[in-house]
């Protein structure tokens, strides 16, 4: 991943996930920070988009746990860097789990490998009883 | 407690989704919707998403679930207005939505509907 650094003059927005409505929240907070960024309107969909099925993930797999969204530079490029953070149960398989299909709860099995098409970089780090971390960057 | 109001023209089950819906709003559209097609004996159901502003793989789900489920019960289901964004997206998410009857606007999907009622 690019060691894009934070827009020291925007602060990281932080949102607990602890209910559903948290994932409303989520995307509210991923609308303002592309609206920042200077996305455009079909950027801003594709990144609330994706922050709507990582904070669905913290809730139903992670057993909830927060989000951080921030505006990044790298050079003269701008972007959003959005983190999911649980201490859910983790991923023994995350290759299986990255997968347009699987899925252990009721959904459709979109939300990870369909959020990553969504984005620009992608990152996940989990293990099995170490919860998951997610972090996830769309250029402009 | 959040509902989506349903409202009911002739034969057709008119919703109009305004909100930004969290999951269980979604979940609870779809059961209304079911109860009132069969209460209604509704031959339509019109869905306009044209404020909706994103669809993920939970709300086009829900989509898809009224259309599967409305066919059972012999009701066409039309969504109607979505976002070109929210199109190109869902798309890219890997949702097409297989088997959703759409159009561009209300009153062509009230055409839609109205075409299929006819037969």
């Amino acid at each position: 991943m690019t060691p894009a650094i934070a827009d020291p003059t925007r602060p990281v927005v932080r949102v607990d996930i602890t209910e559903n409505e948290d994932v409303v929240v989520v995307r509210q907070r991923a609308r303002e920070q592309g609206r920042r960024a200077g996305f455009s309107l079909l950027e801003i969909t594709k990144l609330v988009t994706a922050a709507s099925e990582l904070a669905r993930n913290t809730l139903e797999h992670g057993g909830g746990g927060y989000a951080e969204l921030e505006v990044c530079i790298d050079g003269i490029r701008r972007g959003v860097r959005m983190r999911f953070v649980d201490e859910g149960p983790g991923i023994s398989d995350v290759e299986q789990a990255m997968r347009d299909g699987f899925t252990t709860g009721k959904g459709l099995g979109l939300g990870l490998g369909g959020s990553r098409r969504l984005v620009s970089e992608f990152a996940i780090d989990s293990a099995p009883g170490s919860g998951t971390r997610v972090t996830v960057v769309r250029w402009k | 407690m959040d509902r989506i109001p349903i409202l009911r023209m002739g034969r057709t089950l008119l919703v109009t989704v305004q909100v930004d819906m969290h999951d269980q709003l979604a979940v609870r559209l779809l059961d209304d919707l079911t109860e009132m097609i069969t209460k209604t004996r509704a031959r339509g159901v019109l869905i306009d998403i044209s404020a909706l502003d994103m669809v993920d793989s939970f709300i086009g789900r829900m989509i898809a679930d009224v259309a599967a489920t409305s066919r059972i019960l012999d009701a066409q289901t039309v969504v109607v207005g979505m976002q070109p964004a929210v199109a190109i997206t869902l798309v890219e998410l890997g949702m097409e939505l297989p088997g959703v009857r759409t159009a561009l606007d209300v009153e062509r999907g009230m055409e839609l509907l109205n075409d299929a009622g006819d037969r």
